[in-house]
């Protein structure tokens, strides 16, 4: 995971191009519904959409929720040592143990796919240095991030920057990996509901594209990471409030 | 091409395989030549051609190829339940490029996922101009003006063009009918109608009106399962016994009003199969095998296909059980004049009227397409053409006439789509067999049609994957040929001992701004050196004319060309046509050369 950080860290300084499409190039054009206006599309989706079963967005939503989900693991790792409370201990053994096997499901449901575990825009466009790219092709903006995240125009810290919404930043991790007892257990309800309430807002970009979270397996995902991400949060504010 | 059927059929062949006897009514045996082995490969695949010369092959465009989308069907048991365990990433040609059309200058190619627009009007290699992208196939494509067609079958086409497909069994989403896109902007297509039908959209063909040119028709032919009443509620199923309106045993007529495409609505779903002395609306072939050694014969409750010839207001459906004729005088009515049924076709797959709407070709898609049926094992009549004659409006069958090449087991192979090349004193027919390549048919003696050229490619792989042309076009001057997987191959005619540089000239002489080619139009050719020399040439090849005159006539014909014609040697040469022509001995069809070349010498003269 720190080395995840690593790669992280490095795209933000740097920043990635997205794919810039050649204009003399035939457009790639898809229809909307009669007398919709049509949207160009690029050649990666123009493949995907004749996929009957899953989108880009789906795919990136994967990718990202798998990186999303290991951030709460290596938090949970974390709890094993520097936790006080019992109660705190149990919930995040609870919430390793669901995460994990979402995290196995999520990389199933791609290898069973052929696609990569790891999405290549992870961030694309996104981050303070990010060069303001001349022509993003159409992916840009359904970026998981997009909506999110820290888009202020003056220089930001990269270091309090998550890399993903709902993720702790770098600074938060090492501050949760700093403290101990009761101070931990407070900056680890606090994260882990902000955490979660991250993948409740990544399901709920997924189903805002039209196309997007109707894969039978993705759609059951979506909806047991509603589920059960939501029920966790409660229980989380609940514990927060008798610290 | 049925995928469904072919995937079902996969699991049934082999039982049957397994289990049957290999039916014994083998009529013609098919010969092995240089096409039989050709080394396999995707890209670079061994080539033999005949009277073809391969010009430009294009890739597929950006977005509409992944070696991983080449549909490769299961061959065994343990395939088959493989297949079913883990299915593959996408659906059966899902990136399969299908049908043709042609208007002004622009080559329209059809995909399961959509259609590719081409610039062809500078002659060279093929420009691509716009990738349009609407999943749902087959992908057959028409165009009208500024109007493009497209047939949407699958359940997983939606009203939007989207991807995600459309689940269960009722779902307003769903899309299966005709799409209407406005390519007036021809960088962005716009979808300005989507008219739903109950059995989808497999094929469609556009009907023009007499009597008002701001209506066209669409007949839609469609093969698969009717579509629940609350899904869509002018649908309903089952046999006509129990349910009289059954949307099987149908087409639709589609109206659209050209200056308001978005109108465009189903107004008549004619019963052409009904049995004209009952009444009975499923009057045509109940399906299965005629005799203990017939082909196993689809029923008549759809067509496949329709070809329209309005100049003699008539149609030739193909239509699964039957070869059926229409009179469309009145469009939106159309009836049945005559049809036929043969122990030896499986099903009944597409029509191609001659110059004169005297014949009809019509094809026999045995297999559904995605299965190897030109092997040595194959009967030599099964899967293959049917050429019919049309007297006083009675269709009957005359003659086969399959692909002359043994083709391997991996390859996919059967008769397919084509049009009619149009040398005049001649009728030829350009054809795809799928993965047994292009070929050449000369019907000009129903009784007797022959190859006259050949393009073919090896197989794609070491195993059965589906590939091959799907649609091969004489499109003003060139054939086009849309391959499966392959992408886009435009050939030209080469002379050859079966066919003169002048035929092919005068072939190549022959444009149209718009060409679809199940709307099928009368040509004419003007009167040209070349049209000469293709009547000439025809009547040497047939040793039908003495050697002094045919010397008599081709130095007129030079002259004609350097635009010095000999009018005395021209006369001369008339009056001993026309001799010739009423002598004892002469053919009819030598007799008919004859007098068209006379008219044309006449003419140049005069």
């Amino acid at each position: 995971m720190l080395h995840y950080l690593g790669i992280a860290l490095a795209g933000l300084i740097i920043g990635q191009d997205p794919v810039v499409q050649d204009p003399a190039a035939a457009p790639i054009v898809n229809p909307g519904a009669p007398g919709a206006a049509s949207r160009q599309i690029t050649a990666a989706e123009a493949v995907d959409l004749s996929r009957t079963t899953y989108t880009d967005e789906d795919v990136r939503f994967m990718q990202h929720m798998i990186v999303h989900h290991g951030q709460a693991v290596e938090m949970v790792e974390l709890l094993q040592t520097r936790a006080s409370s019992p109660a705190v201990r149990a919930i995040g053994r609870r919430i390793a143990l669901s995460q994990e096997a979402e995290i196995d499901l999520m990389q199933n449901w791609l290898l069973s796919r052929g696609l990569p575990l790891e999405a290549a825009d992870l961030h694309a466009g996104h981050g303070p240095t990010a060069p303001a790219s001349p022509s993003h092709d159409a992916h840009a903006g359904h970026d998981a991030h997009a909506g999110h995240g820290d888009h202020g125009a003056a220089p930001v810290d990269p270091d309090t920057v998550p890399i993903m919404p709902g993720m702790l930043s770098p600074a938060q991790m090492r501050a949760l990996a700093a403290a101990e007892g009761p101070e931990f257990d407070r900056l680890f309800l606090e994260g882990m509901i902000q955490h979660h309430k991250g993948a409740l807002d990544m399901v709920d970009e997924l189903l805002s594209y039209s196309d997007s979270g109707n894969d039978p397996m993705l759609s059951d995902f979506a909806s047991s990471v509603v589920a059960d991400q939501s029920a966790e949060i409660l229980r989380m504010q609940s514990l927060l409030s008798e610290l | 091409m049925f995928v469904r059927k072919a995937l079902y059929s996969s699991v049934a062949a082999m039982a049957v395989l397994l289990g049957a006897s290999v039916a014994s009514a083998q009529v013609q045996t098919i010969p092995s030549d240089e096409r039989t082995e050709l080394a396999p490969g995707i890209y670079d695949a061994a080539e033999a051609s005949s009277g073809l010369a391969l010009e430009h092959t294009l890739a597929p465009p950006p977005g509409f190829f992944d070696p991983d989308a080449i549909f490769a069907p299961p061959t065994t048991r343990e395939e088959a339940a493989a297949y079913r365990a883990n299915p593959p990433r996408y659906s059966p040609l899902a990136l399969a490029n299908s049908d043709m059309a042609v208007s002004d200058g622009k080559l329209f190619v059809g995909n399961f996922n959509g259609f590719n627009i081409y610039d062809i009007s500078g002659g060279g290699e093929p420009q691509l101009l716009t990738s349009v992208v609407c999943p749902g196939g087959q992908g057959d494509v028409s165009v009208h003006g500024n109007l493009l067609f497209m047939s949407v079958e699958q359940n997983n086409g939606r009203i939007d063009c989207g991807a995600s497909g459309a689940d269960g069994a009722v779902n307003p989403e769903r899309f299966r009918g005709v799409r209407i896109f406005d390519i007036s902007n021809i960088r962005a297509p716009q979808q300005v109608a989507a008219v739903q039908t109950c059995r989808g959209s497999h094929t469609h063909t556009l009907v023009p009106n007499p009597a008002d040119s701001n209506i066209l028709y669409v007949y839609n032919s469609a093969t698969s399962g009717v579509r629940r009443s609350d899904e869509l509620s002018i649908c309903s199923d089952g046999e006509p016994g129990t349910n009289p309106d059954t949307a099987l045993y149908s087409i639709d007529v589609i109206e659209v009003p050209l200056d308001r495409p978005q109108d465009a609505a189903i107004v008549n779903r004619p019963r052409i199969f009904e049995d004209r002395e009952t009444g009975a609306v499923a009057g045509l072939w109940m399906g299965g095998r005629a005799g203990v050694a017939s082909q196993a014969t689809a029923r008549t409750n759809h067509c496949h296909d329709i070809t329209v010839f309005p100049e003699i207001g008539q149609a030739a459906g193909a239509c699964s059980g039957n070869g059926i004729l229409l009179d469309i005088s009145d469009p939106k009515n159309p009836t049945r004049i005559s049809e036929i049924f043969d122990a030896d076709m499986a099903y009944w797959h597409s029509a191609t009227f001659d110059n004169t709407g005297s014949k009809v070709v019509f094809t026999d898609e045995w297999g559904g397409g995605t299965s190897p049926r030109c092997t040595a094992d194959a009967p030599g009549n099964w899967g293959a053409n049917l050429v019919a004659t049309i007297t006083n409006g009675e269709l009957r069958g005359r003659a086969f006439h399959k692909l002359p090449s043994v083709q391997g087991a991996n390859e996919n192979c059967v008769a397919h789509n084509g049009n009619i090349i149009p040398v005049p004193g001649r009728d030829l027919m350009v054809q795809a067999w799928y993965q047994g390549g292009i070929s050449i048919m000369d019907f000009t003696d129903p009784m007797n049609p022959m190859e006259i050229a050949y393009f073919d490619r090896g197989p794609l792989g070491e195993r059965l994957m589906i590939g091959g042309s799907w649609s091969a076009y004489w499109f003003n001057g060139r054939i086009y040929s849309s391959e499966i997987a392959r992408g886009l191959d435009v050939l030209r005619l080469v002379p050859s001992d079966q066919l003169s540089a002048a035929e092919i000239a005068a072939a190549e002489a022959v444009m149209e701004d718009e060409i679809n080619p199940q709307t099928q139009t009368r040509v004419s050719w003007a009167n040209t050196p070349d049209v000469a020399g293709a009547y000439l040439a025809q009547l040497r090849r047939a040793d039908a004319i003495e050697a002094d005159l045919a010397q008599q006539i081709d130095s007129v014909i030079e002259g004609w060309r350097a635009g010095e014609i000999d009018p005395i040697a021209a006369a001369a040469a008339v009056a001993s046509l026309a001799v010739t022509a009423e002598t004892q001995g002469v053919t009819p069809l030598a007799a008919r050369r004859m007098k068209a070349l006379a008219e044309v010498l006449a003419s140049a003269a005069s």
